[in-house]
């Protein structure tokens, strides 16, 4: 009975009301993964859940026995962040940082999800494999809020990354 | 050693163009990114303490009242709780800005809907939270004004000049239009939080806020400490927008839970906490008048306002703030009034006044310019007024004129009169408009401490803060430029009472205050170098760790000899920013779509061009600014708080109903930096920026509009319904 975080084992808390989020930063001690509202509305707190974007905030802790969970500190380190929190940085994709470990994670499932051909409301044409235009990326970012109003930079940084101009 | 100065002239030296290091004003990346990227910067909740114990605040569901008795009983038998507290000098509101002094108490005198009157605390969050919901209470419930529009008003500010009514009467074009705005909300994305310890009497507090050594004096004659019992640490906040300015009730409910128990305890807000009980920016209804000639040329000027508080509250929305002396126009009414309602208290939201007041001034602009039938942008510049219109003081420097210029050639303005309904595309009209923008600009009070190390890195120590804003990366890069040094070699600590205590972050004054702080800092040390050599301070360059003067080089470490040096910088501003109008100022355009059948407004892109004095980093700079221009899109179209009329509750208090923009509601944004520099604005010839970016966007968005469609919204945010209901038939 236990949670995988970032390759770790944590046993599964006693108090079923534990969110997955209050489990991270507090049980396992990883305050990386934010919590901006605690009612899937903000972003803050994305993680990955087998590689896919979830808002932990969402969910209860005790029905993730077995899961692998990546948080922002899974992704990349001080010494060895990972390429999209470098150009996070290099382009200034946020201010305050409290929004930016859940977008650097959500753009990191973001764009695996594009390259997987899952279609969003900017995809014009549902039977061919999305483009990776800003729009798609801006659609698809549009779960994580961060009120600095980093968005621009966001947008050129997730750019960077994916390393496509539409 | 302390070097202090007032500012009681203007600084045309330049300082900091002359020392030759380089670094002031490059687009450097901010030093704590990494940090911040990579989830390791230690935001006020995230503090990993022993014995912590969790509070959970609990409220009141009703405007006004009293709470007449709490039942600890009902909840100390629930599982892990500790205690319940209700002590007198909990406070039932935030304190405002720069207030130094306690806020509203005790916080059981109810005066709107969700006040905090007591805290629950327990050994864990999920306990304290499930507890704080069944605390059984008795209290007794009273109605109260909730209305703004149906209370009698205080005058809370007013100036006359000349005659306006006249001047509307003989006008040979006028504009006289009420417009309204909703009330907005900060919404910082980190909710407000404070992890209390109190030991060997004395308080250490980990907490979100904005301004530290006012903070401190509002928390310690909360509780009744003495300012120096309490330490306060706020190194990374999670944004503020004004709602962090003054300390807020958890800071206080936890310091004393903290006292009470002997235990650190932590309390965060819920979202809906922060939404309900913090502060609001008030809604406001706003009557412009202009007069003006046949070519456009404003005689009248006319901007009375309503706004609201709670009774007690000095603060009143400055909506004129700006309106005073941004146009011409020798007969001028302002006027502003106060409606005393229960809703949560009223303060400051970024940019308090301008972000309002701006955009309806700059709507009513666009109409004049419609009736003399000439370009907006030729409007604006027809107006710029040669000094001060009500009290004759000469500008400093101001940048308007060139960022109206340089903005639209920028953004491909078409010089002309505006016709809407010119173009669309399919179900979307298309169309262009844009704004002048202004901030007041002022500076505080503020003391840095610089210290050379022996190894040739620098320290900068205040309790500033950086709460998103760049203070980490300018304040290193102005000491850098001073003292010869890369920023990799400079040490920035922020955020500590213990440290000397700086502006904090609040009205775009932290970059000029603090960083003329640390520029005096600097000039001390400067001046200690020199004397060791023996040459004047002015015949010293400091570049790359090494000392240089006319005859010869010497390295820092050399000159250091081992010990370190420290210099006190304590900038206290003087008539420099009293004896002329100092502003930011700058231009706004935009391009939307409005659906012809939905009401819909996209914004397609936007333009913005900004002069605020020295740019001490063009990327942290930038980055303020496009977070403006992204408000503006909030602040035009979607953002407003929304009471019940009947039980006065704010209905969406959370970011589901309360609609901040989103990644796709941002289009293409271009941000234009017109260097400049304004001596009288500070000692580094700096202004602020933090705010200017919303001062008057929105009416961009609003012109815009109107060009796109023909609708000509007079009610902030312009919503699909609203839009539609003014869009013309045909
Ligand atoms: S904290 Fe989970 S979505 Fe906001
Ligand atoms: S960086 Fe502050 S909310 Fe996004």
């Amino acid at each position: 009975m236990a949670i995988s975080i970032n390759g770790q084992d944590y046993p599964l808390p006693e108090d079923p009301r534990t969110s997955l989020l209050d489990f991270i930063r507090r049980d396992a001690r990883l305050p990386g993964t934010k919590k901006g509202c605690d009612h899937g509305q903000c972003g803050a707190c994305t993680v990955l859940v087998g590689g896919v974007r979830i808002n932990s905030c969402l969910s209860l802790a005790v029905t993730h026995d077995g899961d692998e969970v990546t948080t922002i500190e899974g992704l990349g380190t001080l010494a060895a962040p990972s390429a999209m929190q470098s150009a996070f940085v290099a382009h200034d994709g946020f201010q305050c940082g409290y929004c930016t470990p859940g977008q650097i994670c959500s753009a990191t499932a973001m764009l695996q999800e594009l390259a997987a051909g899952w279609p969003s409301d900017a995809t014009a044409d549902l039977e061919a494999a999305p483009n990776l235009t800003d729009d798609e990326i801006r659609e698809r970012m549009s779960g994580n809020l961060c009120r600095c109003g980093a968005y621009a930079n966001i947008l050129a940084a997730i750019r960077d990354v994916a390393g496509e101009s539409a | 050693m302390t070097v202090h100065l007032k500012q009681d002239a203007p600084d045309e030296r330049n300082v900091l163009d002359f020392t030759g290091q380089s670094v002031i004003g490059e687009p450097l990346s901010r030093p704590e990114g990494l940090l911040k990227v990579t989830g390791t910067a230690t935001y006020a909740a995230e503090y990993e303490v022993d014995g912590c114990c969790e509070g959970v605040l609990v409220t009141l569901p009703v405007v006004r009242g009293e709470v007449t008795a709490i039942d600890e009983a009902s909840v100390l038998s629930m599982p892990g709780v500790i205690a319940v507290l209700s002590d007198e000098r909990m406070t039932g509101r935030p304190a405002q800005g720069m207030a130094g002094e306690a806020p509203f108490q005790p916080a059981k005198d109810v005066c709107y809907w969700g006040q905090p009157v007591a805290l629950v605390v327990a050994e864990t969050f999920e306990q304290a939270r499930d507890a704080a919901k069944h605390v059984a209470m008795d209290w007794r419930s009273e109605q109260a004004p909730l209305d703004p529009a149906a209370v009698e008003t205080e005058e809370s500010e007013s100036t006359r000049q000349g005659d306006l009514a006249h001047a509307m009467a003989e006008a040979a074009h006028s504009v006289d239009v009420v417009f309204t705005t909703e009330g907005h909300a900060s919404a910082a994305m980190e909710p407000h939080a404070a992890l209390a310890q109190w030991e060997d009497g004395k308080l250490t507090v980990h907490a979100s806020l904005q301004m530290l050594k006012f903070n401190r004096a509002e928390l310690a004659d909360s509780i009744g400490l003495e300012e120096e019992q309490v330490r306060l640490l706020s190194p990374y906040v999670g944004g503020g927008f004004g709602s962090k300015l003054g300390v807020s009730q958890e800071v206080v409910a936890a310091s004393l839970a903290a006292m009470h128990l002997g235990r650190p305890v932590r309390v965060v807000m819920s979202r809906q906490q922060v939404f309900q009980t913090v502060e609001r920016r008030s809604e406001t209804h706003q009557r412009i008048r202009l007069a003006a000639d046949a070519e456009g040329r404003l005689t009248g000027f006319g901007h009375e306002a309503r706004v609201s508080n709670l009774p007690g509250e000095s603060f009143a929305e400055p909506v004129l703030q700006s309106s005073h002396f941004l146009y011409a126009g020798e007969n001028r009414l302002l006027r502003l009034e106060v409606a005393r309602i229960h809703r949560m208290t009223a303060g400051s939201v970024r940019a308090p006044g301008e972000a309002v007041g701006v955009q309806t001034v700059e709507q009513a602009m666009d109409m004049l310019a419609e009736k003399v039938g000439i370009d907006p942008v030729e409007l604006r510049l027809r107006n710029i007024p040669d000094k001060h219109p009500a009290n004759g003081k000469p500008f400093s420097s101001r940048k308007l004129a060139e960022a109206l210029r340089e903005g639209a050639t920028a953004f491909g303005w078409e010089p002309r009169p505006r016709t809407p309904r010119h173009t669309r595309e399919g179900e979307w009209w298309i169309g262009t408009g844009m704004a002048s923008a202004a901030r007041v600009h002022s500076v505080v009070e503020a003391k840095a401490r610089v210290t050379l190390r022996p190894g040739g890195t620098a320290l900068v120590e205040t309790d500033m803060t950086d709460i998103g804003t760049g203070s980490y990366a300018i304040l290193g890069q102005v000491a850098g430029e001073m003292l010869g040094l890369v920023p990799d070699d400079i040490e920035v600590r922020l955020g500590d009472t213990d440290l000397p205590p700086g502006s904090g972050s609040g009205g775009s004054v932290g970059a000029a205050s603090c960083g003329s702080a640390v520029f005096l800092a600097c000039q001390g040390l400067r001046k200690e170098l020199a004397e060791r050599l023996g040459i004047a301070p002015e015949s010293l360059t400091l570049k790359d760790g090494f000392a240089r003067w006319s005859g010869g080089q010497k390295a820092l470490t050399e000159l250091l000899n081992q010990e370190p040096i420290e210099c006190t910088g304590h900038f206290e501003p003087g008539a420099s920013t009293e004896d002329m109008a100092v502003s930011s100022f700058g231009a706004f355009f935009a391009e939307v779509a409005v659906n012809r059948w939905t009401g819909e407004t996209r914004v397609r892109r936007m333009t913005g061009a900004f002069g605020f004095g020295r740019v001490l980093n063009a990327r942290t700079a930038r980055s303020q600014c496009l977070g403006g221009l992204t408000w503006c899109i909030g602040n035009a179209l979607t953002e407003s708080l929304l009471f019940d009329p009947v039980d006065g509750h704010l209905v969406n208090c959370d970011l589901a109903e309360y609609h901040v923009p989103v990644n796709r509601d941002v289009p293409d944004l271009e941000v234009l930096l017109l260097e400049e520099r304004d001596a009288a604005a500070s000692p580094i010839q700096a202004k602020g920026v933090g705010e200017l970016g919303l001062c008057g966007g929105a009416a961009a968005i609003a012109n815009a509009i109107h060009d796109a469609c023909g609708a000509r919204v007079f009610a902030y945010p312009m919503t699909p319904d609203r839009v539609l209901a003014a869009m013309p038939e045909t």
